[in-house]
């Protein structure tokens, strides 16, 4: 195909970058007028939302904390996507990597920092491969439908996370008190990463999720195995006629979706509540999805969406804080961005066939 | 575990299965018709919980639970009529979209019981009707023929839907187009308006199925308290291998399973409640592996159609 001139190229890349905000943009629009319905007027809410998320620098350390998983979520997601399975179990995934990472914080409590801190993330990646790992053998061995065995997968980890916390890995501390809330010990504090901004939560998990993501990229585009996991996601046909082994890709590519996903529990865990308990996940692993998602599965574009993102997140507490609209509506608009963003590819592949035939 | 095996506990095990595999009939039988035809609606979930709460709302306001049927219905097929519009006509990825409609209802419906109800209430639901004659045979006239009507009509919901796909026009025309819309559309079958019409039905009956829950079975609306049926029903649909008949074998094993879980907690038994409550998703991905016969899985199932593509 010949080099189309730069101008119109770049509107092209322009208009494809922005029909995503343009789908945020839609999704505001319809939280705006259920606000409306709900008797609360939308500028009132969307600007304590907005403040909340960026307003001052509690705002901005915090969208980045919630940023964080998000990233570590939707990197996954992307490899996954890109080797065609669909990973829906982020959820449980990032809850098996927080268990594991807990486990073994507490369980070697007096262990060296340099040796267990690390140890800590790798086993909490390595969980979170282990659960992605059994809808990806169901896959590749029996043809399960991954969107419905990782779905019930985060069912059976949510229950097993209740479980443990509840039961083997309550922190005896409740059991004495005769409280018995369901969450862990206090991880030691060798293991706690390092704050980057005093005073704030914003811990150095953020900057190994930007790591990660450059990681992920060069891992998808720089390497055999990257290119070979692309080209089963692209056309599974052809990649089996060119001698690559798709069942075990695909596999693969679930494995390592939980492996960033666990790595996410993990580093939630380390970083911010230093301990594990209920509710720990906080729906990272749907959101992740749609910051991936919203990012064009390319990990270096997952950064600016899990921000904005986690900026939604944030801003959402701060709404039902302040204004009492409950936070609920930031799932009716991840929701309806997903729908948006998905029923645009439509619009940017008619422009894509439009122009090659134009070419 | 002597406890367990007494005949009233059966007799109640087999009662409270009949009753909880009401809201997976409806779902499941619903997405059987949209799967049939092709799409993988997997919002089915969101679309649950907006019936329990439509149905709920309305119903407790207007004092009518037929009035909160119809309404619960209603936002049943407006939703499907989303999915339709998203799958369909913009051809979006379906296991993506169908996360994105979960979402959605999950968000609306604990927004607006947060906003409109507050708190959990519960209502006096459909009331149970015993059937005259068969209601009066000694120990299973009240197992079987002792409930509210949504439960029977999920029931007789399996036998109408295997006439509709396999026995009429519309049936026949659903299934070629899952098989093969290229061939269905060279014969004059609209695709598109048959899948607008399976998403729309499948839609319809998963917002009954929440209803069923929210005024019929449990009697309540909560947050989230489907608490994954949506899943389990579009499971139940493989594992059913795409037949009405196999979607109520798979509807009846996944309810007693779970009405055995609650009987051991009422039991007192001792296992842990949330290892117990685990045993259904555990049954449900064992089943996926090793109960689902492909080869009937529907060729087109979650390929967008574009004419002239082959």
């Amino acid at each position: 195909m010949p080099e189309k001139p730069g101008i119109k190229k770049f509107l092209n890349q322009l208009f494809e970058a922005l029909l995503p905000l343009g789908s945020v943009f839609l999704a505001l629009l319809v939280g705006a007028l259920i606000l409306l319905a709900l008797k609360v007027n939308p500028l009132v809410a969307y600007s304590s939302m907005l403040r909340g998320a960026f307003g001052d620098m509690t705002g901005i350390t915090q969208t980045l904390v919630k940023a964080t998983p998000l990233l570590l979520v939707g990197l996954g997601v992307c490899i996954a996507f890109r080797g065609g399975v669909i990973n829906i179990g982020g959820e449980g995934q990032l809850l098996v990597g927080a268990l594991a990472a807990t486990a073994l914080a507490v369980g070697f409590q007096t262990a060296p920092g340099w040796i267990l801190l690390p140890s800590c993330l790798i086993v909490g990646a390595l969980a979170g491969a282990a659960w992605g790992g059994v809808p990806g053998f169901l896959k590749a061995r029996m043809g399960v439908n991954e969107i419905l065995s990782t779905i019930m997968m985060n069912a059976i980890a949510l229950q097993l996370s209740n479980f443990l916390l509840r039961g083997p890995m309550i922190d005896p501390a409740e059991i004495e008190a005769g409280t018995r809330i369901a969450q862990s010990a206090l991880l030691p504090r060798s293991v706690w990463l390092v704050r980057l901004v005093p005073k704030t939560l914003l811990h150095g998990g953020a900057i190994l999720a930007l790591i990660m993501a450059v990681v992920v990229f060069i891992f998808l585009w720089r390497t055999t195995i990257g290119y070979r996991i692309r080209a089963v996601g692209l056309n599974p046909d052809a990649a089996r006629y060119a001698g690559i082994r798709v069942p075990f890709y695909q596999a693969l590519s679930l494995i390592l979706g939980g492996a960033f996903a666990g790595l996410a529990g993990a580093v939630e865990v380390m970083g911010v509540q230093h301990r594990m308990m209920e509710g720990l996940s906080g729906g990272y692993g749907f959101s992740g999805i749609v910051a991936a998602l919203f990012g064009k599965l390319h990990p270096l574009g997952a950064i600016p969406a899990s921000i904005l993102f986690g900026g939604l997140l944030e801003g959402a507490n701060k709404m039902q804080r302040t204004v009492q609209v409950p936070s609920a509506l930031i799932d009716v608009m991840l929701g309806l961005v997903v729908l948006f963003v998905v029923s645009a590819d439509l619009l940017a592949r008619s422009r894509a066939r439009r122009r090659k035939i134009n070419g | 575990m002597g406890d367990l095996f007494t005949l009233p506990v059966l007799l109640g095990i087999l009662y409270s299965g009949i009753r909880l595999a009401t809201p997976y009939l409806y779902a499941a039988i619903g997405e059987t018709f949209v799967q049939n035809s092709g799409i993988f609606n997997l919002g089915v979930e969101g679309i649950m919980l907006m019936g329990a709460y439509v149905g709920f709302f309305v119903g407790m306001t207007t004092g009518s639970l037929w009035l909160g049927l119809l309404g619960a219905a209603l936002v049943g097929l407006l939703m499907g009529l989303l999915m339709a519009v998203v799958s369909v006509t913009f051809k979006a990825e379906q296991g993506i979209s169908g996360i994105g409609l979960h979402l959605f209802g999950m968000g609306l419906s604990s927004l607006l019981f947060k906003k409109t109800l507050g708190g959990v209430e519960s209502i006096s639901g459909f009331q149970p009707i015993k059937i005259p004659l068969l209601g009066d045979i000694p120990l299973l006239g009240d197992v079987l023929f002792n409930h509210n009507l949504l439960v029977y009509v999920a029931f007789l919901l399996v036998p109408i839907a295997a006439f509709v796909l396999y026995k009429t026009t519309f049936g026949l025309k659903v299934r070629s187009v899952g098989q093969n819309p290229q061939a269905a559309d060279s014969l004059g079958i609209n695709v598109a308006q048959i899948r607008y019409t399976t998403v729309c039905i499948g839609g319809t009956l998963a917002g009954i199925a929440g209803a069923s829950l929210s005024i019929a079975l449990i009697n309540l609306f909560q947050e989230n308290m489907t608490n994954g049926m949506g899943f389990i029903a579009v499971a139940l649909v493989y594992f059913g291998s795409w037949r009405p008949g196999g979607v109520l074998v798979g509807a009846l094993i996944f309810s007693f399973v779970n009405a055995l879980q609650l009987w051991i907690q009422v039991k007192g038994i001792n296992l842990p409640s949330d290892l117990a409550v685990m045993m259904p998703y555990v049954l449900t991905i064992l089943a996926l592996a090793f109960a689902v016969r492909r080869a009937r899985q529907p060729a087109a199932l979650s390929k967008p159609f574009e004419r002239g593509e082959n």
